[in-house]
């Protein structure tokens, strides 16, 4: 099951979240979640608990929101797959600010590492261009993380990298499941007035 | 388009909505049209229902009021997405033309017609229902207060007698 040409998750994120330090990140929920709070927790992070498949469009209403900061959705294969309909309306609105990193491991791993769908015939990435995103990488070495941190540094055209990553059961890093304070410190963070 | 449709529009201009996302419905149709001609406001398509609530919440992480316009049809798409805004107290407004009542001619939309208020209120919305044409702007504005000034997920759910049954033939 472990490939062992794919590449450690955690240091993904990690190096992503260095490259770019003023991103605002929205994490899918389950493993992509852990990684980004393992990476470092910050007031700019808003981890998902649920909502499964809702990732990405939480990233476009914030994108479409936010014109002048980079959004950077970091999820996984299982939560994007429930979420494909939203790689259309995200390609009908293309705001240039917004990355959907997917680290793809080609199983649902927090139920116990079922095959998903990316292992057996669906490329996001494939997906991602039919539905008119601007761009789409696909990566499968860590030096490839320049450029897309880049590319979410840039804020030129919406796009989707497909991130091949260890189908590993790491260590979990819980952050925490209050999305009432999430939601307050992530906008006062951004300046914005909380209730 | 009748004249409450306009003033309609008019009550979310005023409330500061700047993001107007949708799946079609004839009811929301004149809305949707003025959404798109406003220069002020973004008009999101959705493939969905369930990702205007998504979207709701990331525009209210960044300060964006956003309205989800839908049918009665498509509240049962978005059942596990209302989650997201029990468990973050998120802002959310949704305006939903009621099929499956007044004069329905197609009996697929009676079911979840009649389940649309439960599962809402399941789901901890509240839900404001307008059956009169006088009452329209005063509802919307009430439940577009109480949504972005405390905080809270509010439907309102214009009915079908107000919104006027479907055509489906011509009327000899």
């Amino acid at each position: 099951m472990n490939d062992t040409s794919a590449l450690d998750r955690r240091a993904v994120v990690k190096t992503l979240m260095s490259h770019c330090p003023d991103a605002l990140v929205i994490a899918g929920l389950g493993s992509s979640a852990y990684d980004l709070f393992a990476a470092g927790d910050r007031d700019l992070n808003f981890y998902l608990w649920g909502a499964m498949g809702g990732a990405a469009c939480i990233g476009l209403g914030l994108a479409l929101a936010q014109p002048e900061k980079s959004v950077l959705v970091i999820t996984g294969d299982g939560e994007q797959l429930m979420g494909m309909g939203a790689l259309a309306t995200i390609g009908a609105q293309r705001p240039p600010n917004l990355a959907i990193v997917v680290l793809d491991n080609g199983h649902f791993g927090e139920t116990g590492m079922q095959k998903s769908h990316t292992v057996q015939g669906t490329s996001l990435t494939g997906v991602a261009a039919a539905c008119g995103l601007a761009w789409t990488l696909e990566i499968a070495q860590m030096s490839t993380l320049q450029q897309l941190s880049q590319r979410i540094n840039a804020r030129k055209g919406c796009g989707l990298a497909n991130v091949r990553v260890a189908a590993d059961a790491l260590p979990r890093a819980l952050p925490t499941r209050d999305a009432v304070l999430m939601k307050n410190r992530f906008r006062a963070a951004l300046g914005l007035a909380t209730l | 388009m009748t004249a409450w449709q306009e003033s309609l529009f008019g009550v979310l201009k005023a409330n500061g909505v700047k993001l107007v996302s949708y799946v079609p419905d004839a009811g929301h149709a004149h809305l949707i049209a003025r959404a798109h001609q406003d220069e002020s406001m973004r008009a999101v398509a959705l493939t969905t229902e369930e990702e205007g609530v998504a979207l709701a919440c990331g525009a209210a992480l960044g300060g964006t009021r956003a309205v989800l316009l839908m049918q009665s049809s498509g509240v049962g798409n978005c059942i596990n997405m209302f989650s997201l805004l029990a468990s973050g107290r998120f802002p959310f407004l949704t305006l939903v033309t009621m099929r499956g009542e007044w004069g329905e001619f197609n009996p697929w939309q009676v079911p979840m017609s009649k389940a649309t208020q439960t599962v809402m209120e399941a789901m901890g919305l509240s839900v404001y229902r307008v059956d009169q044409a006088d009452a329209v702007v005063e509802t919307v504005d009430a439940a577009a207060r109480f949504a972005f000034e405390s905080d809270q997920a509010v439907a309102v759910l214009l009915s079908q007698r107000l919104i006027g049954r479907k055509q489906w033939t011509s009327e000899k």
